[in-house]
């Protein structure tokens, strides 16, 4: 049984080091090669496309005031979190998430679907004093952030960043990116809305999300991050085009 | 180095013994101590080859094991939207009971059925919590934007038929069939004076305080009065009526009671004449399915203030009642809340 004895290894610190660099490979590789085959577990759904400008703004508020610590965003298979949220989330709904938001703590509930459930009116006025709507809510107040302007001039950037790790965002939308977003929080009533929805697609939502029409705040970006999100997969066409995979 | 010999020894046949123990020592010696080598608990070991054993169970019977395009499946046949899918049709075969009959009874036939009515509210107050209760308020008392759902004061009619409308297509919420008005804003886009908008206040307070205006509380001149009346009769009364009792096609709320959407103070509805109002309520038709917007809609039209429809309807007082003249077996199914 010398195969057993570690006398060799523990007196020899190449041969140690070498057998230690063999069991970090294993590990690494086990971890690392599905990553590279990531796309087959995708679902092939219809519909998710690229957050605009203005969402990814507000998608950079979001992880900037750690949102994500007290709110999820995936609701799981299970019975009772389809009941209440709706349909469970997909891996193709946050492949444009980079990083993903899914979080791990719900203080607050999951947002995954959150978008659409509530006006524009009542974001505004929770994010102001969440209290005067929830009593029992525990969320701090995010006022400041009707008074603070959204940054728009570094969108493009961003955008590009995206587009370095696979987001298909074209040379377009990059080049447009600051002014889609402030076309975005102003809204058809007031702007032409033309080449944001060429660019992005007809649901796009533009409107003067915080009511505010002077300034394209952080609200304006948040609420439309948020108006947005679980929005994006038309579930009843899904299922036609395939029962299984969902 | 003098542990280089019993190093040596543990690795041959002698082995190395502790003297007042009696237990073999692991050789290695650090200033002439030497750490005992007792085995494992036998328990320890016991449980360790039985998760060997079961972890083999599982690769073989669940999905475990990545593979080229996906992962092995398991014998089991396992999968969570599997298991999704025999928990919900749990649920939809203890509910069958009601919903065939649900689903193709009219909201009056639900009415007047007390087991399907029982059900229904049963339902309704779930899904009301879940989706409505964060801006109407867990007890449906409203706020200031989102009216109180208990009172008789409706703004866009409270048959059923009207919830049911306003419940599917909701307020202002884009598409064809949601509920449309906008209020012009009378002061900020120019078609009153301020003056003017503030005879127009007088008058509307008046109309809920009665005694405005008179002797006791003689702080409106009368002729202000006068003059917002007769700007009222011209701009308000296309939408909330002559008489100010307000119309539900658009969704104009009366004027004359002490119910106020916004606040009834001088100053708030001051802001209202001058920058409008106009809030909005999500279509819950695109969110909700077909049976939760009926259950929602009996739960809504029972709070309080359910108007009758031109037919003839009987209303069991409570949802308790309906569910006593039920039986017990009646007992209506409830998905969970949380």
């Amino acid at each position: 049984m010398s195969w057993m004895n570690h006398d060799k290894l523990e007196k020899n610190s190449l041969l140690l080091l070498g057998f230690i660099i063999v069991v970090v490979l294993i590990g690494g590789i086990i971890e690392i090669i599905p990553l590279f085959r990531q796309e087959t577990v995708i679902e092939p759904v219809q519909g998710v496309r690229p957050y605009t400008p203005l969402e990814l703004a507000g998608y950079n508020i979001y992880i900037r005031e750690g949102c994500y610590n007290c709110h999820s965003q995936q609701i799981r298979p299970l019975r009772d979190e389809v009941v209440r949220y709706g349909h469970y989330s997909l891996a193709a709904e946050s492949m444009y998430d980079h990083p993903f938001q899914w979080g791990s703590k719900r203080t607050g509930p999951d947002l995954a679907r959150v978008g659409g459930k509530y006006s524009d009116e009542w974001h505004v006025a929770h994010m102001i004093e969440p209290r005067d709507l929830v009593p029992e809510s525990i969320m701090p107040s995010y006022s400041f952030l009707m008074h603070k302007g959204a940054k728009l001039h570094d969108l493009p950037e961003h955008l590009k960043a995206l587009r370095a790790v696979g987001v298909p965002y074209t040379d377009d939308m990059i080049k447009m990116a600051a002014k889609d977003a402030a076309v975005q929080a102003t809204g058809e009533a007031r702007t032409d809305t033309g080449g944001l929805i060429e660019r992005y697609g007809d649901k796009v939502i533009a409107r003067d999300f915080d009511g505010q029409p002077g300034i394209v705040s952080e609200m304006d970006a948040l609420i439309a991050y948020l108006q947005v999100l679980g929005t994006m997969v038309d579930f009843e066409a899904a299922k036609d085009v395939d029962e299984g995979v969902l | 180095m003098s542990d280089k010999k019993s190093n040596k020894n543990s690795a041959g046949a002698h082995k190395d013994i502790d003297e007042v123990s009696g237990v073999e020592t692991t050789g290695h010696s650090w200033d002439g101590l030497k750490e005992l080598n007792n085995p494992l608990p036998r328990w320890w070991v016991w449980v360790f080859i039985i998760c060997i054993i079961w972890s083999i169970w599982y690769f073989v019977v669940y999905p475990s094991w990545p593979v080229p395009g996906g992962a092995t499946e398991g014998m089991g046949g396992y999968t969570q939207y599997k298991e999704l899918e025999e928990s919900q049709a749990e649920i939809r075969a203890r509910q069958d009971v009601y919903l065939e009959r649900f689903e193709n009874a009219s909201l009056n036939e639900i009415l007047n059925d007390p087991e399907l009515y029982a059900f229904a509210i049963a339902g309704g107050a779930a899904a009301f919590k879940d989706n409505c209760a964060t801006c109407h308020g867990t007890g449906a008392e409203g706020g200031k934007g989102y009216p109180n759902l208990n009172d008789d004061d409706w703004l866009w009619g409270g048959k059923l038929d009207e919830i049911h409308q306003t419940l599917t297509h909701g307020i202002r919420a884009g598409g064809l069939d949601t509920r449309v008005s906008q209020m012009p804003a009378f002061g900020k886009e120019g078609l009153l004076t301020r003056d003017e908008v503030n005879n127009v206040v007088d008058f509307v307070l008046s109309l809920s305080h009665p005694h405005q205006g008179d002797e006791t509380h003689g702080d409106v001149p009368q002729e202000y009065l006068a003059a917002g009346a007769e700007i009222f009769q011209q701009q308000c009364a296309s939408c909330h009526g002559p008489d100010a009792k307000g119309k539900h096609e658009f969704g104009a709320p009366n004027l004359t009671d002490a119910i106020w959407l916004y606040g009834g103070d001088r100053e708030t509805i001051f802001k209202t004449v001058y920058n409008a109002r106009g809030g909005m309520m999500p279509a819950w038709g695109e969110r909700l399915d077909e049976n939760t917007i009926k259950q929602l809609t009996v739960y809504l039209h029972q709070l309080g203030g359910g108007e009758k429809d031109d037919a003839p309807v009987l209303i069991p007082a409570t949802a308790e009642e309906a569910i006593e003249d039920n039986g017990q077996h009646a007992e209506p199914e409830q998905q969970p809340a949380e």
